[in-house]
């Protein structure tokens, strides 16, 4: 079974100003095993088309105006709140952009992780190594050594020690490593990562990329990677889909599409990355506008 | 965080050595002749002379601000012009009245003002958030003596259900406890009856007090719970499958208290430099009326005693919110 199929996604967006179509008619499948990169500028509609995989665009907001999302062959834009809640967390794993801001500054990380730990094993309690029907409090205490060893296996040395630590003790990419073993801690089949490195200085960025690449090749999973950035593209994912303006223009393997892109986009995409020898004052942008949602 | 606590304590004398020079200039300083006052108008200079010596009020005024800083640690806090009694059982008589007063205010005011202002919060422009912000003007635009008035005229006068003023009455005898609080001190006998009559008296001048409070909390917890509503975490949490519950009062809430701490802990002192009003209109017998009463008659030591009492209670407030700082936000925690 595919894990997770996009099928002709059209999602607008209400504002003041009134309603504006943000996706047009998105296609994706992400099989196990497979990372997707989906490239594309601020405003196409990178990020909304992760958030709604999640169904987390709130219904105030968004409008779904045609399309499936189906994963593991349930459609979640049917699926009821409840329903969504049990994926989230356990399922399905989200990384957001800024390590800073994603966790909450005034708990310390161990409960964090423990909460979602919890979760994840109330929906399915062989996540932390249980047997199906524990105690609430067998939950408890598994989830709070399950949360040392996921913080251990993202790189945190003396994890649990560090556990009772606050988030501001923590350097960026520290953070991100435990945000990363927050999503991870449910075993989660899919992993969306919105931007998961652009916050974060280059040389942790290799480092992040790497421990993504490893647990996901650990455990095969799916991953949609949101970025902006082909050198992350490049470096870690199997496919690639390039998004401008609510639209996939172009799909598929890293190597084919970066090597000999087929769309006019594309090529002008690659053709903005600046290199070595880019002379001073030849930095070459992209044409056009995004549409407008305030 | 224990040696810093110490270290406040010990931070707390020379401020407190400051605010007695303070007071005592100020209330020196003041136009008028107490001791004339005193004696009656028909007082001969040989007789107001005595009772200026009587008083002590005839030495230079380092002597007197001596004499009054070491009885002040005596607990000799000088005796009242006009009640003939010694300044600190006149306070330690009405100050218990004061603060169950504003510790009741207080109460209602925590109480309902934050899960209100919660609510307004996650139900924006819902029946809750209209109430509260309409509650909210009331009680900011409305002077406490007002309401108070307001209260009476509704349940004395319409309705009959509760007594129009008063602490307790004088045909009752009231509860005898340690602390003087008639509320703690019947809860701590076992007393019910008094309890129920300590409530009823309590009830109006306490919820009239309290609406300033309650509606500034109100509006403090919703525009900081928005606010931490829209911050990155909440989305993590949220994609992770966190309850909306569990997001809301427990990682929201203590993020929001934050800002409402340092209002609470504002209003407690404002409340009670303030309660004079309230104090009057409820016939109160609390520390408002009483320094009132020793201004109008020119009587220094009850004026600096009782705003010495209140300046102390004022700064061990203080430091207990900078404490509890620490306690819902450890990025400030200190060492």
């Amino acid at each position: 079974m595919t894990l997770l199929d996009i099928k002709n996604l059209n999602l607008s967006m209400r504002s003041f100003e009134g309603e504006t179509q943000i996706l047009h008619g998105i296609d994706l499948k992400v099989e196990r095993g497979e990372i997707w990169g989906m490239v594309g500028e601020t405003g196409s509609g990178k990020s909304l088309t992760g958030l709604s995989v999640s169904r987390l665009i709130p219904p105030a907001t968004g409008r779904y105006l045609a399309g499936s999302i189906e994963f593991e062959g349930r459609d979640v834009l049917k699926a009821g709140e409840k329903e969504m809640r049990a994926l989230r967390g356990r399922k399905i794993g989200m990384i957001f952009q800024d390590p800073t801001t994603n966790l909450n500054p005034v708990f310390r990380i161990g409960t964090q992780l423990v909460d979602v730990a919890l979760h994840a094993g109330h929906a399915d309690p062989t996540v932390l190594g249980l047997e199906p029907g524990a105690s609430s409090r067998d939950l408890k205490k598994a989830a709070k050594r399950v949360a040392v060893e996921m913080l251990d296996k993202v790189g945190i040395p003396k994890a649990a020690e560090r556990i009772h630590d606050y988030p501001h003790q923590f350097s960026g990419g520290m953070r991100q490593r435990v945000l990363i073993a927050m999503a991870m801690i449910g075993k989660p089949d899919l992993l969306i990562a919105d931007e998961p490195t652009t916050a974060l200085d280059v040389s942790v960025q290799a480092q992040i990329l790497k421990l993504i690449h490893d647990l996901v090749a650990e455990r095969n999973i799916g991953v949609l990677m949101i970025t902006h950035n082909l050198g992350v593209v490049a470096q870690i994912c199997s496919h690639v889909a390039v998004m401008y303006r609510g639209r996939i223009l172009e799909r598929g393997l890293v190597t084919d599409v970066l090597k000999k892109p087929s769309h006019v986009y594309t090529q002008a995409l690659l053709n903005s990355i600046p290199t070595a020898h880019t002379k001073r004052g030849e930095l070459r942008g992209l044409g056009g506008v995004m549409p407008e949602v305030q | 965080m224990i040696l810093y606590t110490l270290r406040r304590l010990i931070l707390l004398i020379p401020m407190l050595i400051g605010l007695t020079m303070i007071v005592f200039a100020i209330a020196r300083l003041l136009p008028g002749d107490p001791v004339a006052l005193a004696a009656g108008p028909n007082a001969t200079p040989d007789v107001i002379e005595s009772v200026r010596q009587e008083f002590g009020l005839d030495k230079s005024l380092p002597q007197q601000y001596w004499a009054y800083v070491t009885g002040l640690v005596q607990g000799d806090w000088g005796v009242s012009i006009f009640t003939r009694r010694p300044v600190f059982e006149d306070i330690m008589t009405f100050l218990p009245a004061t603060l169950e007063l504003v510790a009741a205010a207080m109460l209602i005011a925590i109480v309902l003002g934050i899960p209100l202002g919660l609510a307004a919060a996650v139900y924006r422009n819902g029946v809750v958030d209209y109430l509260t912000r309409t509650v909210a003007l009331g009680g900011i635009a409305m002077p406490r003596f007002f309401l108070g008035l307001l209260l009476q005229l509704m349940f004395v006068s319409w309705l009959d259900i509760l007594p129009l003023s008063g602490r307790f009455p004088l045909i009752e005898i009231p509860p005898e406890g340690p602390t003087g609080i008639y509320t703690i001190d019947s809860i701590v006998a076992g007393d019910w009856y008094s309890l129920t009559i300590a409530l009823q008296h309590l009830a109006l001048p306490a919820f009239a007090m309290s609406l300033s409070p309650l509606a500034t909390i109100m509006r403090m917890m919703r525009a900081s719970t928005i606010e931490v509503l829209q911050q990155d975490f909440v989305m993590t949490e949220r994609a992770l499958g966190i309850s909306n519950t569990k997001i809301l009062f427990k990682y929201v809430l203590k993020n929001a208290m934050t800002s409402t701490l340092t209002v609470i802990g504002l209003y407690v002192s404002w409340l009670l430099g303030g309660t004079v009003l309230v104090e009057t209109v409820f016939d109160w017998p609390g520390l408002g009326l009483y320094a009132t009463q020793a201004i109008l008659s020119q009587d220094f030591m009850p004026v600096i005693g009782v705003t010495l009492v209140i300046a102390m209670i004022y700064l061990v407030t203080m430091l207990i919110v900078d404490l509890l700082y620490g306690v819902f936000n450890p990025r400030v925690r200190y060492t």
